[in-house]
């Protein structure tokens, strides 16, 4: 054997490959490229890592738009990292995605003809330098709530790259809680800035865990097979939870009448959520759907001569010198 | 050209002088030298590592998941490689 992608067709009876995955999933072990593995759960990794990756890099965006005009030099080195460290979530999920024999170009293709989603709180624009915070805070919070638990995904390389992009995510909540601390505790109009961005983020923010459970069609198929370990309302509940007591901190309410502790449930309960705003938004009538892809399209495109160059680049060196550095 | 006609390549860290490189993700770029710059730049933003290696993905052989047993049988019968194989009398010290 000499290659790492997966082995889609080997000997052996299927009834054998499928007793020994499913006693993997059983075991709790992690289950790897090379492994048979069911076609649909292939499918569904592709399709759920493949969407997680396109919102890492879509999502550099709403945020990109804020670089030059951050307030301060420290602002601006925390952002610009920031959104490195985005783009790099996406690199570490394609790859995840090509170990299933997915292939980059394809993945991209998909996104940019709309024939694969991302998250749609991405298409909410960013109005003021508040939402800089209000992101971080909210969406990136609300990312690490969703992504703690991928950490023990049942597809090794999916949870390999979710520790990597676990242990990131805590700067990138950390930085955008202590932006909306600052301008909380500032002005008046700064601390009006930051309740209208935290009024603006919060409901799309409880979106992001997708439909409630009794309407979530690969929900109970991605538990059984430990894609998923929580369900989107317990998720949505934890987060709940967690922010409640952090928005007290930073002086700013949550924009919910109803938001109060239920002393019987030990949860806080909370307001309907608008289900046919984020239907909409899916359907590519949020308010910035059409920008964002555009966007990616064009640095695509525009890109393109970089990558050309490079590879003749490596074409006419490579044929030179083939020695190589030794490994040390 | 697109990126899929630039070769993967999987990249290996150092975290610190005295530990060995270790797999730590993979990534495309056109040449070795790219792959190195790429690997610092998606692999060690924070001080990951003191050492990189990048090989082509193509370069690797691996044994396959279905040899599993066979392929690695042969050490489970000999459990003799491992000290707590043998029996030390009680009081017997730096054995
Ligand atoms: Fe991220
Ligand atoms: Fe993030």
């Amino acid at each position: 054997m000499t290659t790492l992608l997966p082995e889609t067709d080997r000997g052996g009876g299927p009834g054998a490959h499928e007793e020994a995955f499913d006693a993997a999933i059983a075991a709790d072990e992690r289950i790897e490229p090379r492994d048979w593995m069911p076609d649909a759960y292939r499918a569904t990794l592709v399709r759920q890592i493949a969407q997680h990756a396109h919102s890492e890099i879509i999502g550099m965006q709403p945020e990109a738009n804020w670089i030059t005009r951050a307030p301060s030099l420290r602002r601006k080195a925390i952002l610009m990292a920031k959104v490195q460290d985005e783009a790099g979530h996406g690199l570490y999920l394609y790859s995840a995605a090509e170990t299933l024999g997915a292939s980059r170009d394809e993945l991209l293709d998909k996104l940019h003809s709309g024939r694969q989603k991302y998250s749609s709180i991405f298409n909410y624009p960013t109005l003021t330098w508040a939402d800089v915070g209000a992101i971080g805070w909210l969406v990136d919070g609300a990312a690490i709530t969703n992504q703690v638990p991928l950490c023990r995904c049942s597809y090794g390389p999916y949870a390999r790259a979710m520790v990597r992009v676990c242990k990131e995510e805590s700067f990138h909540q950390r930085q955008g809680y202590e932006l909306l601390l600052a301008l909380s505790r500032g002005t008046e109009a700064q601390h009006a800035m930051a309740q209208d961005a935290v009024d603006r983020w919060w409901w799309p923010s409880l979106m992001m865990f997708g439909p409630p459970d009794d309407a979530s069609k690969h929900s109970a198929q991605s538990m059984a097979w430990k894609i998923k370990r929580h369900s989107n309302d317990e998720l949505r509940q934890r987060f709940v939870d967690i922010c409640v007591p952090q928005a007290e901190s930073l002086g700013l309410t949550l924009p919910d009448p109803e938001l109060r502790w239920n002393e019987e449930r030990g949860h806080y309960d909370f307001g309907p959520i608008d289900w046919s705003e984020f239907h909409e938004v899916l359907r590519g009538n949020g308010p910035c759907n059409e920008q964002r892809l555009d966007r990616r399209r064009r640095a695509h495109e525009e890109g393109a001569w970089v990558r050309e160059a490079a590879a003749a680049y490596a074409r006419k060196h490579g044929e030179q010198d083939g020695d190589g550095r030794t490994a040390a | 050209m697109t990126t899929s006609e630039w070769p993967l390549w999987e990249v290996f860290v150092r975290s610190r002088r005295g530990l060995s490189h270790t797999h730590a993700g993979s990534l495309h770029a056109p040449d070795a030298e790219m792959a190195l710059r790429n690997a610092r730049d998606l692999y060690t933003r924070r001080s990951e590592g003191v050492s990189i290696w990048v090989v082509p993905s193509s370069a690797v052989t691996a044994s396959s998941p279905d040899e599993k047993d066979p392929f690695f049988e042969p050490a489970a019968d000999k459990p003799y490689r491992h000290p707590t194989f043998y029996e030390v009398p009680e009081g017997v010290r730096h054995l």
